[in-house]
C-alpha cells in the first residue's frame, strides 16, 4: 500500500521536499509513517512525535493509515 | 445569519467584513486585526511570508467559526487569514463578529484568535533587516505532540 506524506515549512526544508510517496506493508499507523520519514536524508530534523493530520483531520500516533491516505506532518503552527 | 471564513491571497478589507456582519439584531461588533509587527523577539523585521496547508486551513477556520457560533451564540461572523508576502503593518488576519451584547462578542473574538493560534495549519517565515529569515515557532518543542483533540 502507498500513502502520500505531505511536509510543510521547516519540515519540507529539512527533507528538501514537500511530498513523499511511501510504500508500507502490514497495518501501518501514523507512527510508522513518521518513522519512515525520519529515516530519510534530512529526516533527523523531524521530531519523534510531530503533529499529524490524516486526510485533513488531526490524528494520533496510533491511528491506522490506509492506502491512498494523505498524511501531513504539521510543524508548530504560527497563524494569526 | 452570516458566517463566512476564507484563506485569501489578497489584501484584507476589514471595512467590507464589518459591513458583512452588520445587523440590527446586534448591539456589539468586535473586530480583531492581526498585523505584521516591526520587531519580534528583539529582531528588526522587514516582512512575513505566510504559507499554509491550504485545504486543511480552510476547513479548520470554518470549524472554529462553527464552534464559536455554537458556543457563544454568534450569528454574524466574517474571518479571513491572508497568505503570501506581507509588509510591515499589513493585516494577516481579520476576525469580525457581532452579538446582541458586548460580553459575548468580546469572548467570542478571543476564542477565535486563540483557536487560530492553536490549530490553524499556517506558518510564517520572518525576514529580518540583516537579510536573513527564519520560521517563527520552529523551535517551540512544547507544541510538538500536543495534538488538538480529534473531531469527527
Amino acid at each position: 500500500m502507498t500513502v502520500t506524506a505531505l511536509l510543510f515549512a521547516s519540515y519540507a526544508e529539512a527533507l528538501g521536499s514537500d511530498r513523499v510517496e511511501l510504500a508500507l506493508s502490514g497495518q501501518p499507523t501514523v507512527r510508522d509513517v513518521v518513522d519512515r520519514l525520519r529515516a530519510l536524508p534530512g529526516g533527523g530534523a523531524l521530531p519523534e512525535s510531530p503533529l499529524v493530520a490524516v486526510n485533513l483531520t488531526y490524528a494520533g500516533a496510533d491511528q491506522r493509515v490506509e492506502s491512498g491516505d494523505e498524511v501531513a506532518l504539521i510543524p508548530p503552527v504560527a497563524g494569526g | 445569519m452570516s458566517i463566512r471564513t476564507a484563506i485569501v491571497r489578497r489584501a484584507i478589507d476589514s471595512a467590507a467584513l464589518l459591513a458583512e456582519v452588520a445587523s440590527v439584531s446586534n448591539g456589539a461588533t468586535v473586530a480583531f486585526l492581526g498585523t505584521v509587527r516591526e520587531v519580534n523577539d528583539g529582531r528588526a523585521v522587514t516582512g512575513i511570508e505566510y504559507s499554509a496547508y491550504g485545504e486543511m486551513a480552510e476547513r479548520e477556520l470554518a470549524a472554529i467559526a462553527r464552534e464559536c457560533a455554537a458556543t457563544f451564540g454568534i450569528a454574524d461572523l466574517a474571518a479571513e487569514h491572508r497568505l503570501g508576502a506581507l509588509a510591515l503593518g499589513e493585516t494577516s488576519i481579520a476576525i469580525v463578529l457581532a452579538h446582541p451584547h458586548r460580553a459575548q462578542a468580546y469572548e467570542a473574538s478571543r476564542f477565535v484568535i486563540e483557536e487560530v493560534k492553536r490549530r490553524l495549519p499556517i506558518w510564517k517565515r520572518e525576514g529580518y533587516v540583516d537579510g536573513t529569515s527564519d520560521w517563527v515557532n520552529a523551535g517551540d518543542v512544547a507544541q510538538q505532540g500536543a495534538a488538538p483533540e480529534h473531531r469527527p
